[in-house]
Formats: structure tokens, C-alpha cells, sequence
């Protein structure tokens, strides 16, 4: 059954503010080294297994609709078959 | 019955003629509707209803509003899903027909997720969920939801979001700058947009824009709680009368 591994990343140049919260209390713990988090969403699609598509487009194309949105988010996956 | 008690039982319309028609969408999560609903009907006067997300028809009505709350609980990312109901196909062929739409908060959220406004709206800086009465700007008052303001004028209008921080890119902004297509921005009492005057770090203290016709507005503040006197504030209700008069207006 194919597997499609997606992430989903702010875009670099806009401000992250949850991970600048995350970062601020990882310095609070101590860890003084962490110079910047960025929060992102990954997700996991299991695509029927009889599926003769164009994988790649297809999920490209459900990343392009829905799952991210391009103004404000990058995205990357990995199809597992 | 005299014409005289004819007249005074009706409620006196701005521009004259049929008074326009409004709904309101509920999608699964909305939670400003009856407030809305409200304003509509027993503060202006005019005919509304609720339409159901997965209604396909609008069923000729003249403004069509997108209400506050959380659509599908926010997930993906607000108004992401929303976006794909049935009736925003019919939003969608409402307002590329010229017609009128009013997205507020959530609604706000909707219509960028929808591409029927530019740009995004986020989490905001603080990453704090903003509940409180904020300052807004009239920034341009030659719009059909803007028109029964003064040019300039000071509002006073609550919020309550936490992904209320408009993002768009450069080439964006400055055609929103050129165009006059940000209604309005978040101001301190004195009327001038300072850091501390924007509660959730949208890009140029915006607060709601407008689409290059002029017949879509998102905004994150939310007029409809700030309709009567006896809220504390009435400053929003001048949004829904300028969308009286300019539908009037259209049916001439």
C-alpha cells in the first residue's frame, strides 16, 4: 500500500511565533545553543494499493488544494511504496 | 388606513426602494451567526436568512455574510475546509457576479483560504487568543461597505481571534496600498496606527481589505457586536448600513 510522507513548513521569511515560544522555553530549560524552531505539520496519506495513477502529481496537486497553502506554507513529500 | 400611517409604519429607507436581502452561511463551527442574524434583521430592518454549508444555492439574495466562529474546528488551518463547501461555489459565482460579501473574523479567514481576498491570515504574534475593543481607522470611505463613515474616522470595534495576523507578500501590499483596498487599520485612540495599536501583528496594522472591485471585504473585527449603543459601541453598524445603501443603489 503506498505510503505518501508529507511536510509542511511556514515559509522562511514570515515570522513562526509558536516556535519562537517553543525556542524561548527551550532556552528557559537550559539549552542555550538553540538559535531558532520553526513549527511545521507532517502527515501520513495510505493510498489504496490499486491506485495506477501519477502518485506525484496527484499528491502535489492535494497539497496544492488543500493540504498546504501556498501563500504562507512550503511543502515536501516522500512516496513509500 | 391613511397614507400617513402607512409611511410611519414603515421603517424609513435610506435610498428608498426594496430593502436588499442577506444571508447568513453557517458552516459547522460558525458562532457569530445569530449575532449577525441579529443585526440584519431587528437593528437594520432588513430580510435575512441562515444558509446551510451544504446548500448549493444562495437563493437571490443581495449580501451574502460569512460569519465568525470555527469553521471545522480550525483544523488544517482556519478556514481551509470551509473553503470546499458546498455553498461557497455559490459565494464564489455571488461575488464575480458583483455581488455583495461580507466575511468577518472566520469569514475573514474563509475567503482568503477561498482566493477570493489576497494574502493569509496566521497566528497571531503574541500567540494569544485577542478578546478586547480595538481602534480602527476608516482608510477609505468611497466603498460600498464604507460609505456611511467619515473620511478618517475613529471606530470602535471588539476583536477576538488568534490567527488574525494578515500576511501577504510585497507586490500584494502595495497593490492593496494603491488600490485604497485596506478599509481599515487598527489605530490607537487617537487615530494613528502605532505597534501597540495592533493586537496581533498583521503587516501594516491592517485590519480588513477589500477586493479590487470593492464587492468583497474580510475584516477581523467584528461589527456585528457592535451594533447598539447598549454594547458599548455602535461604530459597526455603519458596515451594514453602507451595504443598505450601496445594494440599494445596484437595484436602480
Amino acid at each position: 500500500m503506498p505510503q505518501v510522507k508529507v511536510v509542511i513548513t511556514l515559509k522562511p521569511t514570515l515570522l513562526d511565533a509558536q516556535g519562537r515560544v517553543v525556542q524561548d522555553a527551550l532556552h528557559s530549560l537550559g539549552y542555550a545553543n538553540v538559535e531558532q524552531v520553526r513549527i511545521g505539520k507532517y502527515m501520513e496519506l495510505e493510498l489504496s494499493p490499486n491506485d495506477n495513477g501519477d502518485i506525484e502529481t496527484e499528491v502535489k496537486e492535494m497539497c496544492d488544494r488543500l493540504l498546504a497553502n501556498p501563500v504562507i506554507e512550503n511543502y515536501r513529500f516522500e512516496v513509500v511504496k | 388606513m391613511s397614507a400617513t400611517i402607512a409611511n410611519a409604519n414603515q421603517t424609513p429607507a435610506r435610498t428608498g426602494g426594496r430593502k436588499p436581502k442577506f444571508a447568513v452561511v453557517r458552516f459547522p463551527g460558525s458562532n457569530c451567526d445569530q449575532d449577525a442574524y441579529f443585526v440584519v434583521k431587528d437593528v437594520l430592518g432588513c430580510p435575512v436568512e441562515y444558509i446551510w454549508h451544504q446548500d448549493t444555492s444562495l437563493k437571490g439574495i443581495d449580501i451574502v455574510i460569512l460569519p465568525g466562529g470555527f469553521s471545522y474546528g480550525d483544523y488544517l488551518r482556519t478556514g481551509a475546509v470551509a473553503r470546499f463547501s458546498p455553498i461557497m461555489e455559490a459565494v464564489r459565482a455571488h461575488a464575480e457576479r458583483g455581488g455583495f460579501v461580507l466575511g468577518i473574523c472566520n469569514g475573514f479567514q474563509v475567503l482568503c483560504e477561498a482566493h477570493l481576498l489576497p494574502g493569509a491570515l496566521v497566528r497571531n504574534t503574541s500567540c494569544q487568543f485577542r478578546c478586547k475593543m480595538t481602534h480602527l481607522r476608516v482608510e477609505n470611505n468611497e466603498t460600498p461597505f464604507t460609505r456611511a463613515y467619515a473620511p478618517g474616522q475613529v471606530l470602535r470595534i471588539p476583536i477576538a481571534h488568534g490567527e488574525g495576523r494578515y500576511v501577504c507578500d510585497d507586490e500584494t501590499l502595495r497593490a492593496l496600498e494603491e488600490g485604497r483596498r485596506i478599509l481599515f487599520r487598527y489605530v490607537d485612540a487617537k487615530g494613528t496606527p502605532t505597534p501597540e495599536s495592533n493586537p496581533n501583528g498583521s503587516v501594516a496594522n491592517i485590519a480588513g481589505i477589500a477586493n479590487a472591485h470593492f464587492n468583497v471585504l474580510g475584516m477581523m473585527p467584528h461589527p456585528e457586536r457592535a451594533s447598539e449603543t447598549i454594547l458599548d459601541s455602535a461604530d459597526g453598524r455603519g458596515v451594514f448600513e453602507s451595504l443598505v445603501q450601496a445594494a440599494q443603489m445596484a437595484m436602480k
